[in-house]
């Protein structure tokens, strides 16, 4: 009998290979050298052993922004997801009303983040922006330069405008995708509006749901863009996330060591983060 | 044609540990050669594993222990090094 499969697809994979090692593995292997080592400038390091990391680790700094991540991705999933589950249960699923609804939930998503973040900025700002001068005209002291709890919820506010249209899109896929049949036979048992959302709509929308809420949890925890612009992580620290706290180390102070041991500390919970999300989709799919 | 690689600011420690990885990945391509498949079972995390995935497993949660040592204990990392191989074969044999 023939030899049904070989090795020889692997060399298919080698340009792969080599575009994920340039842009990937060398400057990962770069940084995990920089990570142990300080320098001045001019390609001089100095060996520094552990010592950015064991700093990092007892830096209130670090966990206050690690603090800040956890707490804002929080927030924004308990929003967009039951908001955009709202959403799409009430989106048409015929007629002409379903290409505007779908153009209109996309809009969103195709600005590019600093542009969202430049849009916020002004749209923010209570002396020219139409959002923080009608808030101060009703009396509501808004200012979110100034104040942290003010710069918070405009960048939930922000985050809710541009991403919620994700898990909006991503659970009218889900359903859509259920059969009429599910319906007609809910119909004819008698069927509550709650129940045929209970037992029919959200199993079908459970793998869809698992995607947005896997998908948001890592965009929101790699923010930057966005509240750099509003907020530059400000006022004080309020909206320092840790990708802006990277920034500020590698870039504003030119701390290369720490900021690649954060990096790679960064890394490594994005890494398992993945893991997590590859394996239960993985699983997922074996269960069906 | 000049390699100049000082712009990575290479060490020996850190050189050796890429080269401990790289002969962990070898190591994996021999025993898939020897024993191809990838060994899949479903072990205590009750879900099927590749001894890949267990590769993978070890090694990242050897990067934890070690950030926890650092964190909880001390810069001294060799009973960090210890208890990594130790889960590591636990990781192997139980996952």
């Amino acid at each position: 009998m023939e030899k049904t499969w070989n090795n020889k697809a692997w060399f298919l994979v080698l340009p792969v290979l080599v575009l994920v090692a340039f842009s990937a593995v060398i400057p990962l292997m770069t940084v995990v050298n920089y990570s142990v080592q300080d320098t001045f400038g001019n390609n001089v390091f100095f060996w520094a052993g552990t010592e950015w990391f064991e700093e990092l680790l007892s830096s209130s700094r670090f966990w206050e922004a690690m603090v800040r991540n956890l707490i804002f991705s929080f927030i924004i999933l308990s929003i967009q997801v039951p908001l955009g589950i709202f959403i799409a249960l009430n989106m048409p699923k015929k007629g002409w009303g379903v290409p505007v609804c779908l153009v209109l939930m996309a809009l969103p998503l195709l600005i590019p983040w600093n542009v969202v973040g430049t849009i916020w900025q002004v749209f923010g700002r209570n002396d020219i922006g139409l959002l923080g001068y009608y808030v101060n005209a009703l009396g509501i002291d808004y200012n979110y330069v100034q104040d942290p709890f003010d710069a918070w919820v405009t960048i939930i506010i922000m985050d809710v405008w541009h991403w919620t249209s994700l898990v909006v899109l991503l659970c009218y896929a889900g359903l859509v995708s259920i059969p009429d049949a599910f319906y007609q036979a809910a119909k004819i048992d008698g069927a509550s509006r709650w129940a045929v959302f209970r037992y029919i709509q959200l199993p079908k929308m459970q793998r869809v749901l698992l995607i947005a809420v896997l998908l948001r949890f890592m965009d929101s925890f790699m923010i930057y863009t966005e509240p750099f612009v509003v907020t530059g992580g400000g006022p004080g620290n309020s909206t320092t996330f840790l990708s802006i706290d990277l920034v500020k180390t590698a870039l504003g102070q030119f701390d290369l060591g720490p900021a690649a041991a954060m990096s790679l500390v960064y890394f490594l919970i994005i890494l398992l983060l993945s893991w997590v999300f590859y394996t239960v989709m993985t699983n997922y799919d074996a269960e069906r | 044609m000049n390699f100049d690689l000082s712009w990575m600011a290479w060490t020996w420690p850190t050189a050796a540990f890429f080269a401990t990885i790289l002969l962990l990945l070898c190591g994996m391509a021999v025993w898939e050669y020897a024993s191809p498949g990838g060994n899949p079972r479903v072990g205590i995390l009750r879900f099927e594993t590749t001894r890949g995935d267990r590769l993978f497993l070890s090694l990242l949660g050897s990067a934890f222990i070690h950030l926890a040592w650092l964190g909880l204990v001390g810069p001294s990392l060799w009973w960090a090094l210890a208890l990594s191989v130790v889960y590591a074969i636990g990781v192997f044999r139980y996952v």
